[in-house]
C-alpha cells in the first residue's frame, strides 16, 4: 500500500526521471492525440521556416556583393518574397502550435488537479495521518506550478529545438564534416558545463524549497504563539530564531540563482568563442590550400577552389550560430525540468496510492422495506433480503492499533442495543475516539469483529455504513459557504425550513440571527469569524439535519459553556431520542444519564455500568466524578 | 510604496548598483561582437570572389582577437553580473523578510488580530519571492535591455540613419503591441490569481475537514466543488494565455517585417535606386542588430509587466512593514514595578473604535498586592478582555488601569509584562525541551530555579517521570504531553518570571480539581506578595479566593467572597447550581 515511499521528499530530485517523464508525456498528450499531431506538425513547420528563411538571406547578400550596383533586383525581390512567405507561414504555425500547446497544457493541468483531488478524496485516513497538510498542499501549488512551466514552455521548446538541431546539423555535415566535428567537440564542452552548472543550480533550488519549508514552519509555529511571545517579552529571541533560518534561505537562494544566472552568459559567450575558432581554423585551412580536408560535400559538388570554400565557410558560420541558439535555450530550462520531474513523481505517487476499499455488498435503503424505515439490503443466493436498521452495534474481542507495533485497543467487547446511549470516559490516549473511528471504518481492526444489526460492518458498503451514522467530531470544521449551506451539509435534500428547525433545536438560531446576513452569512476560513462554541452549535445542527439512525458525538459540547449547554440540552435530548448514540465527553454532566458508561484506560474497558452503579463501585469513575482524578 | 520596500536593500546597495553596470559592460560587448564579426565575414566574402585572391590575414587575426577578447570580457561581466544579481536580489528578499518579521514582533495584540497566520506566511514567503523576482529582473534587464536597444540603434545610425528610423518605428510599434497585450492580460491574470486562491482554499478545507467529508459521504460533492474551482482557473488561464500566444507571433512578425523592409530598402540603396550608403555586409549587420533592438523592447515590456503583476504582493508586504504598533512606548518610561496593587478606574474598553457596544464599561476595581482574586462569568462576558488590560496587551478606551500605583501606559512595556505574568487561555508551548520552554520565563534561570517553578505549578513530579526529565522534547506545540500537563508547564513558565502579578486565564481547566487546589495552595505559600488573578469556568477553582468578581456582559455584577455571592448574586448562584448538579462537586 505504501507506494508513497517511492516519492521524492521535497528537496530531492526525481528518483526515476526517465520513467516519470515518459509517464508525464503520455498523461499529457494521450488525451489530445490529434491536437498533438497538429502541434508537432506546426512546430516542424515553424522550425523549417526559420531555417529556410534564414538560408535565403545569403543569396541576396551574395547578389549584392558580387554585382554591387548592378545587382539584379529581380533576384533580390524573388528571394524577399520567398522569405516573406516563409516567415509568415512560420509565424502562423508558431502561433498555431503555441495556441494548441496552451490548450493541452492548461487542459492537462486541469485534469491533473481534478484527478489528484478526486483520488485524494478516496484515500484512507491513514494517508492523511502520515502526510502533513503542508506537504499535500504543495502538490497542488508548487508541484503543479513546475508542471505548468514544463508543459507550456519547456516541451514545445525542446521539440522545436530538437527539430532545428536536426535541420541545421544535416546542413552542417553537408557543408563540412570536419568543421562539424569541431563544433561538436565544443558543444560537448558546453553540454558538460550546462550539466554541471545547471545541476548545481537545480540542487540549490531544491534545497531552497527545503529552507523555505523550514522558514514557513517557524513562522507558523511562532505566529500561532505570537501572544505568548508578547506576554513573555520574547520578541528579540523570536527575531533571532527567524534570522537564522532566513540567512539559510538567503544562502541557498543566492547560490541557486547565481548558478542559474551565469548559465546564460557562459553558454552565450562560449558560442562566440566557438564561432571565432571555426572561422579562424576554417580560414587557415582554406588559405593553406588544404580545403579538401574539410570534407565538404557541398564544395565537392560546387567544384572546389578557394572561393567556393570561403563561401562555404561563411554559410557554415551562420549555421553554427543557428545551432547554438536551441542548445542555449534548452539549457535555460534545465532547472525547470529537474524541478518538474521531482514534482511529477510526488504527484504520481499520491495518485498511485491505493484508495480506500468500497466495503461489502450490503446497501442501505429507505422506505423500501417498510414505509419511512431504514433497512439493510443484503444480497442472498436468489435476490435480496432486508434487515431492518435498528442500530444494534457490537464489538467482539476487537484489537486495534494505528500501527502494527502499538496496540491501542486490547480485546474490546461491548454492545449497544437500539436506542441506547453509550458513553465513553477516559483520559487522552485511552482510546475513546478510536472506538468511534472503527464503527464508521475510518480504520480497520486487526482482529475481532464489529457487527451492525447482526451484519459484519465489513460486509456493508462503506458509503452506506457512513450514511447511517451521524457524527459530531471533536474538531469542528466548516466549509466556505453560507451558514445554511453548512447546516445542509448533513443532508443535501433538507429544505430551508428543516435547516432552520435544526438550528433552533441546537440553539444556534440565536447567534445566527445576530450575524450580518443571518442564515445567508458567508462562512470563510473554516469559520474563523465564529467562536469555537458557535461552530460546535452549527456542527450539532448539521448532525440534526442528517437524520441518521445512529449518532456519534465526540466531545460535541466541549467548547460550549455550561449555561449554553443547559439551553441545548432539550435539543440534544430530542436529537438522541429513538437513536443509538455513542457519546464521548469531557464533562461528566453530559454523560451521566447514559444507559451505559465505559471507562477506558490504556485501551481497555476498566469499568462499565450506569452512573449510579459506577458511583457505587467507588472506582476510577467515582474518582473522576469527584474531581480527584485528572481528565484530559 | 517602492520607497518603503527599497529601504530594505541596505547592505546590498553595492551589488544592486554594480550589477546593472556590469551588465552594461556585457551589453556593450554584445553589440561589439557582431560588429567585429562583420569584418571577418567581409574578409571571407572577399576571399570567395573569384577575382580577388589577396588575403588580408591581419584583418582576420585582429578581429578574431578582438572578438575573443570581447567574448571573454562579456563572459566575465555576465558571470559577475549574474552573481551580483543573485546576491542583491536574494539579499534584498532576506532583508525584506527580516524587516517584516521584526516589525511583526513590535505588533500589539490589536495588530496581531488583524492578520491570520496563513496570511502572514503568504506575505513572508510567496509575496517576497515575487518581489525578489521583480527586483532581479529590474537590476538585470531594465538597464541592460535599453542599453542593448540604444547602442544597436546608434550602430545602425552610424551605418545609415534612414535604417535606424525603420528600426525605431518598428520598435515603437512593437512596444505598443506588447503594451496593449499586457494591459489586456493583466486583469485576466489578477482574476486567475483570485480563482487560484479559491482553488487552494477548497483543497485546504478538505485536508482539514477530511473526516467530516468522509463521515457524511460527501466526497462526490467536494470533487464537484473542486471541478468548478479548477474550471474557473482554467477559464481565466486560457483567457490570459490566449492573449500571450497572440502576442508572441506579433512580435516575431514585426521583427520579420522590419527585416524585409530593411532588405528591400538596403538592396535599393546599394543599387542606387534610393539614396543611401548601404552595402551588402552592412545589410548583414543591420539584420543582426534587429534581434538586439526588438528583443530589448520585448524584455523591457516583460519586466514592466511582471513588476506590475507583483504590485499586489508589494502592497501586501508594505502593509506589514507600515503597520505601527497601537501601543507605543512612553517617552520617559517607568522601569520599576513597585508592587502588585491593581486599580481599574472607570474603565471602558472596546476592541475597535466603531464598535457599537463596549466590551467592558464602568469598571472600578481595586485589587491589593498579594490578594487571590477570582473572576467568573459566561463566555463573552469580558473576563479575558478585563485581565488583558493589566499587562497592557490592549489600551483602555476610557479611564485608566494602574499597576503599583502607576498608569500602565507610563511603564516600559517589557518591564510591565515581566512583572505581570499571564497564563493565556489559548496557550502554546514551542518545539524544544521542557527546560527550554520553561526558560522563556527567565533565560538565565538555574536548574534549581526551574525545579522550584515546576514545583509551584505541581509539574515537578510528572516532568521527572518523563524520559529525559527536563530535557524531554515536547514536539511542535507541545504535542507530546497531555492537556493538563501542558497547562501546568505554562504556569511554571510564568512563575519563573517571579512576577508581582500573575493572571490565570482559565488556565487550569484540564487540571484535576485536587491538583488545581494544590497549585493555588503552593502559590499562596511561596508567592505571598504576588497578586493572583484567576479566571475560571469551575466555581471550585475560585471559591476559596479572597474575593470573586462576577462579570456579566462587560459590567461588574457583583464582588465578594464565595458565601457573600451565593447569597447576593443570582448569576453566581445559578452557575454554582448547574455545576453542582453536573457533578464537579468537591467533597
Amino acid at each position: 500500500m505504501t507506494k508513497t515511499t517511492h516519492a521524492p521528499k521535497i528537496g530531492k530530485g526525481a528518483k526515476t526521471p526517465i520513467k516519470t517523464l515518459a509517464r508525464l508525456l503520455i498523461y499529457a498528450f494521450s488525451g489530445y492525440k490529434v491536437a498533438t499531431a497538429f502541434m508537432v506538425i506546426f512546430v516542424l513547420m515553424s522550425s523549417a521556416a526559420t531555417v529556410t528563411g534564414a538560408s535565403r538571406f545569403a543569396p541576396i547578400i551574395a547578389e549584392l556583393m558580387n554585382n554591387g550596383a548592378n545587382a539584379d533586383l529581380n533576384v533580390i525581390y524573388g528571394n524577399v518574397i520567398f522569405i516573406a512567405c516563409v516567415y509568415l507561414a512560420g509565424a502562423l504555425s508558431s502561433f498555431a502550435y503555441n495556441r494548441i500547446m496552451m490548450y493541452i497544457a492548461q487542459g492537462t493541468l486541469r485534469k491533473m488537479r481534478d484527478e489528484m483531488f478526486a483520488k485524494m478524496q478516496y484515500l484512507p485516513l491513514r494517508y492523511f495521518d502520515s502526510h502533513t497538510h503542508g506537504d499535500l498542499m504543495s502538490l497542488y501549488t508548487n508541484d503543479i506550478d513546475t508542471m505548468r512551466q514544463l508543459l507550456s514552455q519547456t516541451i514545445p521548446q525542446i521539440i522545436s529545438s530538437a527539430l532545428t538541431l536536426v535541420f541545421v546539423f544535416s546542413f552542417m555535415v553537408y557543408y563540412s564534416f570536419t568543421l562539424t566535428l569541431l563544433v561538436m567537440a565544443i558543444i560537448a564542452v558546453m553540454v558538460f558545463l550546462i550539466k554541471n552548472i545547471g545541476g548545481k543550480s537545480a540542487k540549490f533550488f531544491l534545497r531552497q524549497q527545503v529552507s523555505m519549508g523550514k522558514l514557513n514552519g517557524y513562522v507558523e509555529e511562532m505566529t500561532e504563539g505570537q501572544k505568548v511571545i508578547k506576554v513573555f517579552c520574547h520578541e528579540q529571541k523570536a527575531r533571532e530564531g527567524f534570522r537564522k533560518l532566513n540567512d539559510e534561505l538567503n544562502e541557498t537562494s543566492r547560490k541557486a540563482n547565481a548558478y542559474a544566472f551565469i548559465l546564460g552568459p557562459v553558454t552565450n559567450n562560449l558560442s562566440y568563442l566557438q564561432y571565432v575558432m571555426v572561422a579562424v581554423i576554417g580560414f587557415v585551412v582554406i588559405v593553406s590550400g588544404l580545403g579538401d580536408g574539410l570534407l565538404s560535400s557541398f564544395c565537392v559538388f560546387e567544384g572546389g577552389g578557394v572561393a567556393v570554400y570561403a563561401g562555404m565557410l561563411v554559410s557554415f558560420l551562420a549555421f553554427t550560430r543557428q545551432f547554438n541558439m536551441p542548445v542555449q535555450q534548452v539549457s535555460q530550462q534545465f532547472n525547470a525540468i529537474v524541478m518538474a520531474l521531482a514534482g511529477a513523481e510526488r504527484i504520481f505517487a499520491m495518485v498511485d496510492t491505493e484508495p480506500e476499499d468500497k466495503g461489502g455488498e450490503v446497501t442501505l435503503t429507505f422506505g423500501e422495506y417498510a414505509e419511512n424505515e431504514w433497512a439493510w439490503k443484503k444480497p442472498v443466493d436468489n435476490g435480496f433480503e432486508y434487515v431492518p436498521l435498528k442500530g444494534d452495534i457490537r464489538f467482539n474481542d476487537v484489537v486495534f492499533g494505528y500501527t502494527d507495533e502499538k496496540v491501542i485497543l486490547k480485546n474490546i467487547s461491548l454492545y449497544a442495543k437500539p436506542h441506547q446511549k453509550i458513553a465513553f470516559v477516559g483520559s487522552t490516549g485511552a482510546g475513546k475516539t478510536t472506538i468511534t473511528n472503527l464503527i464508521n471504518r475510518f480504520y480497520d481492526i486487526q482482529s475481532g469483529t464489529i457487527t451492525y444489526d447482526g451484519l459484519d460492518i465489513k460486509s456493508i458498503n462503506k458509503d452506506d455504513l457512513r450514511r447511517s451514522l451521524g457524527v459530531v467530531l471533536q474538531d469542528t470544521h466548516l466549509f466556505t459557504g453560507t451558514v445554511m449551506d453548512n447546516i445542509r451539509y448533513g443532508r443535501l435534500s433538507a429544505t430551508d425550513e428543516e435547516c432552520k428547525k435544526a438550528a433552533k433545536l441546537a440553539n444556534a438560531n440565536f447567534f445566527i440571527k445576530h450575524l450580518p446576513e443571518g442564515y445567508n452569512t458567508l462562512i470563510k476560513g473554516d469559520g474563523a469569524n465564529l467562536s469555537q462554541g458557535q461552530r460546535q452549535l452549527l456542527a450539532i445542527a448539521r448532525a440534526m439535519v442528517s437524520e441518521c439512525p445512529v449518532l456519534i458525538l465526540d466531545e460535541a459540547t466541549s467548547s460550549i459553556d455550561t449555561r449554553t449547554e443547559k439551553l441545548i440540552e432539550e435539543g440534544l435530548a430530542q436529537l438522541m431520542y429513538g437513536r443509538t448514540v455513542f457519546i464521548i465527553a469531557h464533562r461528566l454532566s453530559t454523560v451521566r444519564n447514559s444507559h451505559a458508561i465505559m471507562v477506558l484506560d490504556h485501551g481497555e474497558i476498566i469499568e462499565r455500568g450506569n452512573h449510579e452503579q459506577l458511583l457505587e463501585q467507588k472506582g476510577k469513575y467515582y474518582q473522576l466524578y469527584t474531581g480527584a482524578f485528572e481528565l484530559d | 510604496m517602492f520607497k518603503t520596500l527599497l529601504k530594505s536593500v541596505r547592505e546590498y546597495k553595492m551589488p544592486s548598483i554594480l550589477c546593472p553596470l556590469v551588465m552594461l559592460g556585457e551589453a556593450v560587448m554584445e553589440i561589439l561582437i557582431p560588429y567585429f564579426n562583420t569584418f571577418i565575414i567581409g574578409e571571407l566574402e572577399n576571399l570567395s570572389k573569384p577575382e580577388n585572391y589577396t588575403v588580408n590575414t591581419d584583418v582576420i587575426i585582429l578581429y578574431s582577437s578582438l572578438m575573443v577578447a570581447s567574448a571573454v570580457f562579456a563572459l566575465i561581466c555576465g558571470v559577475l553580473g549574474g552573481k551580483l544579481a543573485a546576491t542583491a536580489s536574494s539579499g534584498f528578499a532576506r532583508n525584506l523578510r527580516q524587516d517584516m518579521y521584526d516589525n511583526i514582533q513590535t505588533y500589539s495584540f490589536a495588530n496581531i488580530d488583524n492578520y491570520s497566520t496563513a496570511s502572514l506566511i503568504t506575505r513572508i514567503t510567496t509575496d517576497v519571492a515575487n518581489v525578489q523576482m521583480s527586483y532581479q529582473m529590474a537590476i538585470r534587464m531594465l538597464v541592460r535591455a535599453p542599453v542593448l536597444f540604444v547602442s544597436a540603434i546608434i550602430m545602425t545610425v552610424i551605418i545609415e540613419p534612414f535604417m535606424a528610423l525603420i528600426f525605431a518605428s518598428a520598435a515603437v510599434l512593437l512596444g505598443i503591441v506588447v503594451f496593449i497585450c499586457m494591459f489586456k492580460v493583466g486583469p485576466h491574470f489578477r482574476t486567475m490569481f483570485k480563482k487560484y486562491d479559491n482553488l487552494n482554499s477548497v483543497v485546504q478545507e478538505n485536508l482539514t475537514a477530511i473526516r467530516v467529508v468522509k463521515s457524511y459521504v460527501r466526497e462526490d460533492k467536494e470533487i464537484e466543488k473542486m471541478r468548478s474551482a479548477t474550471g474557473e482557473v482554467y477559464k481565466y488561464s486560457v483567457k490570459a494565455e490566449k492573449i500571450l500566444t497572440f502576442m508572441m507571433p506579433c512580435v516575431t512578425l514585426t521583427m520579420f517585417a522590419s527585416n524585409i523592409i530593411i532588405l528591400i530598402t538596403g538592396a535599393n540603396m546599394s543599387v542606387g535606386n534610393i539614396s543611401g550608403n548601404v552595402n551588402a555586409s552592412d545589410l548583414q549587420t543591420l539584420i543582426n542588430y534587429s534581434v538586439n533592438i526588438l528583443s530589448g523592447v520585448m524584455m523591457v515590456a516583460m519586466c514592466l509587466n511582471f513588476i506590475s503583476l507583483s504590485k499586489g504582493s508589494m502592497e501586501r508586504i508594505c502593509e506589514v512593514l507600515d503597520e505601527k504598533s497601537t501601543l507605543p512606548n512612553p517617552v520617559n518610561p517607568v522601569k520599576e514595578v513597585e508592587n502588585g496593587n491593581i486599580d481599574f478606574e472607570n474603565v471602558m474598553f472596546s476592541y475597535s473604535n466603531n464598535a457599537e457596544e463596549p466590551v467592558l464599561s464602568g469598571i472600578d476595581l481595586h485589587i491589593s498586592a498579594g490578594e487571590t482574586f477570582g473572576i467568573i462569568g459566561a463566555t463573552g462576558s469580558g473576563k479575558t478582555s478585563l485581565v488583558s488590560l493589566i499587562p497592557r496587551l490592549y489600551d483602555v478606551t476610557e479611564g485608566s488601569v494602574k499597576v503599583g500605583g502607576v498608569d500602565v501606559r507610563n511603564y516600559d512595556t517589557d518591564t510591565l509584562r515581566n512583572k505581570v505574568a499571564m497564563v493565556l487561555q489559548k496557550n502554546v508551548l514551542f518545539s524544544g525541551t521542557v527546560a527550554e520552554n520553561l526558560r522563556w520565563g527567565d533565560e538565565n534561570a538555574t536548574d534549581e530555579e526551574l525545579r522550584f517553578a515546576a514545583k509551584q505549578a505541581c509539574a515537578d513530579e510528572f516532568i521527572e517521570a518523563l524520559p529525559g526529565g527536563y530535557d524531554y522534547d515536547l514536539g511542535q506545540g507541545g504535542v507530546n504531553v497531555s492537556g493538563g500537563q501542558k497547562q501546568r508547564l505554562c504556569i511554571a513558565r510564568a512563575m519563573l518570571k517571579k512576577p508581582k502579578v500573575i493572571v490565570f486565564d482559565d488556565s487550569t481547566s484540564a487540571v484535576d480539581t485536587k491538583t488545581d487546589a494544590q497549585i493555588r495552595e503552593t502559590l499562596r505559600k511561596y508567592a505571598p506578595e504576588t497578586t493572583k488573578i484567576i479566571i475560571a469556568q469551575r466555581i471550585a477553582s475560585v471559591q476559596d479566593a479572597d474575593r470573586i468578581l462576577v462579570l456579566d456582559d462587560g459590567v461588574i455584577s457583583g464582588i465578594g467572597t464565595h458565601e457573600q455571592l451565593l447569597k447576593s448574586n443570582a448569576i453566581y448562584r445559578e452557575v454554582y447550581e448547574t455545576q453542582m448538579k453536573g457533578g464537579d462537586n468537591d467533597d
